[in-house]
């Protein structure tokens, strides 16, 4: 497939597809783009949604011919360069309280994997991962890429209920869950951030870009940043 | 916060809440990159003109009343409009037709019974309803618990009060009529045509596929929400399995590998990964979010020309 390539995704969108795998080298050039199609769309640009390889372009029909867009688009993609500014991307830290109580599936990771609790920590707070989309729900962020001896798939049945602020694993990819909501992902831990408020400035804590650091706290710690210590079996008793 | 330059008043109190009810407005736009969802009515179509019949500015917010079993006291006397569904619609027991603007008196009771033709019915008010934007809008998702009258995502629940702009109110109640011209009054039990524009992974469909896609009747499923609606018939091949998530837009139809095709509505999730067949133009969503479970339809390629040129009228109709 040549890239980059215009795709059409109805009569007010069109999506960009720029690469074919993922790659955190990717995330500047979609910056870019998105910066890019904000100056070119100015008050005609509905919504932006980039994602690990591509942009979701959504346009106002009513003031621009599908034809129109398509060609702001081309020659936008003409002479793309990756954003300097937010080539690097701004840095964000996670707390995280890695327990098993707070993430029953450390155990299981530690069975596929040989390593003892200390040493899957240092794995996985010891990379730097790259938000790639936000997605799933408000504020969850696909983060990668993890390193390949904690990629676990997800669970056989997801869970109806995961704990607000769990952090977890699936394939090669990391998250952390902004509400409590049904999800699959093996939990290894909880965050005591809200990663998601809409009465505040920067709704979302992650943005697409940034690049993430998790930093392991001790219970103490966690307790100290607000966070809700109740172990995710207690919470799944709950029956609606 | 600052003080409301406009001044609101209790319109309706809800007596029975029914299944869903929630308040909906254009949707919510600028923020599908954190992962919120757009939002917005189901049925565009409808909605837009219940706001038309009060002249009402594209979007206000209105009530998007799904399945019915809604019961609605007024606390004024209040112009109304409701457009979409007939979902059996009294007032004060006396029958009550979609597709037009009425007067509700102060004690009346606007009751919805069952679902007699399509899913969603809409009930404007002049200025539409008024509430606190969230992330800048009305639209309820209630996955999101973001939006709606209360502002965390709830549906109308029994006993609360749905607030109006009572300068909006008085100018409706001298206003002139509007009428919603015969063409447009939808017959949802008609079998349904959607238009689909072809999209990107279109060849990567076997031959029989796409034959099939186009020429098969659909059914609705039962898993139909305002996500997504499934639809059940013939099993579609893709020669890609999944893909590298990405946006998805309005009225896309995803083909998991199970075979049966999922249109995502206004509250999808704002990324996936599944091949599409391509994306159903918006007059098509509005039509399919009427579709009962069990009822046939048929997916129809169209131009994007076309498609873009029909939204266009649509648009342009409603502002006349």
């Amino acid at each position: 497939m040549r890239l980059p390539r215009l795709e059409n995704a109805g009569v007010d969108a069109w999506l960009v597809r720029l690469f074919d795998s993922i790659d955190e080298a990717n995330m500047p050039w979609l910056m870019a783009l998105c910066r890019r199609c904000e100056d070119a769309f100015g008050t005609a640009l509905v919504d932006l949604v980039p994602s690990y390889t591509t942009l979701l372009v959504h346009y106002d029909a009513t003031r621009l011919s599908a034809g129109e867009a398509r060609s702001r688009l081309a020659s936008i993609l003409a002479d793309l360069r990756p954003d300097e500014e937010t080539a690097t991307g701004a840095i964000k830290e996670v707390p995280v309280w890695y327990d098993q109580s707070v993430g029953p599936e450390l155990e299981r990771l530690m069975a596929a994997t040989g390593l003892d609790r200390q040493a899957l920590v240092e794995l996985h707070a010891g990379h730097e991962y790259r938000v790639f989309a936000l997605g799933f729900a408000p504020g969850f962020a696909f983060m990668g890429s993890l390193d390949e001896r904690l990629a676990m798939p997800r669970l056989d049945t997801p869970r109806q209920r995961v704990p607000a602020g769990s952090v977890a694993v699936a394939g090669r990819q990391t998250s952390a869950y902004p509400r409590q909501s049904p999800g699959g992902w093996n939990l290894i831990g909880r965050t005591p951030l809200t990663l998601f408020d809409q009465h505040r400035e920067e709704q979302s804590y992650l943005q697409v870009g940034d690049r993430v650091r998790f930093k392991p706290v001790d219970r103490a710690e966690f307790e100290r940043l607000g966070g809700d210590t109740r172990p995710v079996a207690a919470t799944q008793e709950v029956r609606s | 916060m600052s003080e409301m330059a406009i001044t609101g008043a209790d319109a309706l109190r809800v007596e029975k809440a029914g299944p869903l009810a929630t308040l909906q407005d254009a949707g919510r736009f600028g923020v599908r990159r954190m992962g919120v969802t757009q939002g917005g009515p189901a049925d565009l179509h409808a909605f837009a003109w219940a706001n038309y019949l009060l002249a009402n500015a594209w979007g206000a917010a209105a009530l998007e009343v799904t399945l019915g079993g809604l019961t609605l006291i007024a606390e004024r006397d209040l112009r109304l409009a409701l457009c979409g569904a007939d979902l059996g619609a009294t007032i004060d027991g006396e029958p009550l037709a979609p597709w037009q603007a009425f007067t509700l008196h102060k004690g009346q009771r606007l009751a919805f019974g069952t679902p007699r033709a399509g899913v969603r019915a809409y009930l404007a008010v002049p200025g539409g309803f008024m509430g606190s934007p969230v992330l800048g809008s009305l639209a309820c998702v209630t996955r999101e618990g973001l939006g709606g009258h209360s502002g965390g995502g709830a549906p109308l629940a029994e006993g609360e009060r749905l607030c109006v702009d009572v300068d909006a109110l008085a100018g409706a109640l001298a206003g002139q009529a509007r009428a919603v011209p015969m063409k447009e009054r939808l017959d949802y039990l008609a079998p349904a045509v959607l238009g689909l524009i072809p999209g990107a992974q279109i060849a990567d469909f076997t031959g029989p596929s796409l034959f099939r896609a186009f020429h098969a009747e659909w059914q609705v499923d039962a898993r139909a929400d305002r996500m997504g609606v499934r639809l059940t018939g013939p099993r579609l091949e893709c020669r890609l399995d999944s893909m590298i998530s990405e946006g998805i837009a309005l009225g896309a139809v995803q083909v998991p590998p199970d075979g049966q095709p999922i249109a995502l509505l206004n509250d999808r999730q704002t990324v996936g990964g599944y091949p599409r067949l391509g994306t159903l133009t918006p007059l098509a969503c509005s039509r399919l979010a009427q579709c009962q479970p069990g009822q046939t339809v048929r997916l129809a390629p169209v131009a994007l020309g076309a498609a873009q040129s029909e939204y266009r009228r649509f648009v342009a109709a409603l502002q006349a």
